[in-house]
């Protein structure tokens, strides 16, 4: 084994989505959840109040790349006043270097 | 101490919250009963009521437990909302062990349900104190509408409007059964239990309650509150309520023409006359 350490760059991906009160990037958070690749985050459910970012713009100009805007279909015949999910998710990454010595 | 059945305002408060809560309804005593009965292991798991059997048969092992619903300010409230004989579904006693990190995940404990004239209901029972360390339930008012299927919401971890269930002991929280919430982290050094049990009405859940405010003005307010999360959807969130409404006191009555104005249909007036 070598007894030289070297250093080296590892890229780990973080997940953030936003849930927002209406299609566009810059409307209110509504909701939110973080995935967090590196390991240093364990987010559950309940665990904050106020959401990290007020808004998908927000978190853009923190550095946060958006990778899937909230996609809009008309409602099905019969189903126009139902709902189930929040429909307008965001879904934004960061990509964090870890250095492991 | 609550002597009446539920007002048409505290329906109207389930129907656009999805639930009501009783903070420390039952008494000491009886709290200080089921505890013993849980620690004797009398209420363990989940049972199905299969064989439909009636509350002193089913509960025979738990007379403690059972015995709240024979409370008359809580059997008022209970048939109000599914009537004086509904079925026992189920029941479960839910522990979280002390020093408990994980949480659950978000979800409906119903399957995606498509009715939309009745409802179950499922009474959350904290025999306990239950502060916010102990992490009490969580929920989100106003989800009952939304058909979802179990943790298929599991993606979400925070939603504005939240409530975490903190509570005194023998409270009582009285949900829709589709009321979307989880378990949260028990970060004392004891135990934490809740025991839920489900109930299916019987009967049409129709003027169950009393009708005596039903004209109370506030009830159009309550009808159409605007909780933090359903943004531009919170119109169509109205409507089901609306809806729901109508039918549990057998009127026609509207908020600000929201459901009137897409029943209005001139045309068919003018085929009814061809």
């Amino acid at each position: 084994m070598p007894s030289a350490v070297t250093a080296t760059a590892t890229v780990r991906q973080q997940l953030l989505f936003l849930y927002l009160t209406h299609p566009n990037p810059t409307a209110p958070t509504i909701a939110w959840s973080l995935f967090d690749g590196t390991g240093q985050a364990e987010r559950i459910s309940g665990d904050a109040d106020e959401p990290p970012y007020g808004s998908v713009l927000e978190a853009m100009k923190d550095g946060w790349r958006v990778m899937q805007v909230a996609s809009q279909q008309p409602a099905y015949p019969g189903m126009e006043h139902r709902t189930a999910y929040l429909p307008f998710e965001f879904i934004l990454e960061r990509l964090v270097e870890m250095t492991d010595a | 101490m609550r002597k009446n059945a539920l007002t048409s305002r505290e329906m109207a408060q389930f129907v656009t919250h999805g639930f009501l809560r009783f903070d420390g309804i039952v008494p000491d005593h009886l709290n200080q009963a089921v505890l013993k009965e849980i620690s004797e292991g009398r209420l363990d798991g989940v049972r199905y009521n299969q064989e439909r059997q009636s509350f002193p048969e089913y509960f025979a092992q738990a007379p403690a437990y059972a015995s709240i619903y024979d409370l008359p300010h809580v059997s008022r409230i209970v048939s109000s909302l599914v009537g004086p004989a509904p079925a026992i579904d189920h029941c479960a006693l839910h522990s979280v062990y002390a020093n408990t990190k994980h949480a659950q995940f978000w979800h409906a404990d119903a399957t995606i349900d498509p009715r939309t004239e009745a409802f179950d209901i499922q009474l959350y029972y904290f025999p306990h104190d239950t502060p916010l360390e102990a992490g009490g339930t969580l929920i989100l008012p106003g989800s009952h509408y939304r058909r979802v299927h179990e943790t298929t919401i599991a993606r979400y971890q925070n939603i504005q409007g939240q409530v975490h269930m903190v509570c005194p002991a023998g409270t009582l929280l009285v949900a829709h059964h589709n009321l979307w919430h989880c378990s949260q982290p028990n970060r004392t050094a004891n135990h934490r239990y809740m025991i839920k049990l489900r109930l299916n009405p019987t009967v049409p859940q129709t003027r169950l309650f009393d009708t005596s405010d039903l004209q109370d003005p506030e009830i159009p307010t309550i009808l159409s509150t605007h909780h933090a999360w359903p943004g531009a959807e919170i119109r169509l969130e109205i409507l089901q309520r609306i809806r729901l409404w109508r039918f549990l006191t057998q009127t026609d009555v509207d908020v600000e023409l929201w459901l009137s104005r897409l029943e209005n249909s001139p045309q068919a007036r003018v085929h009814s006359h061809q």
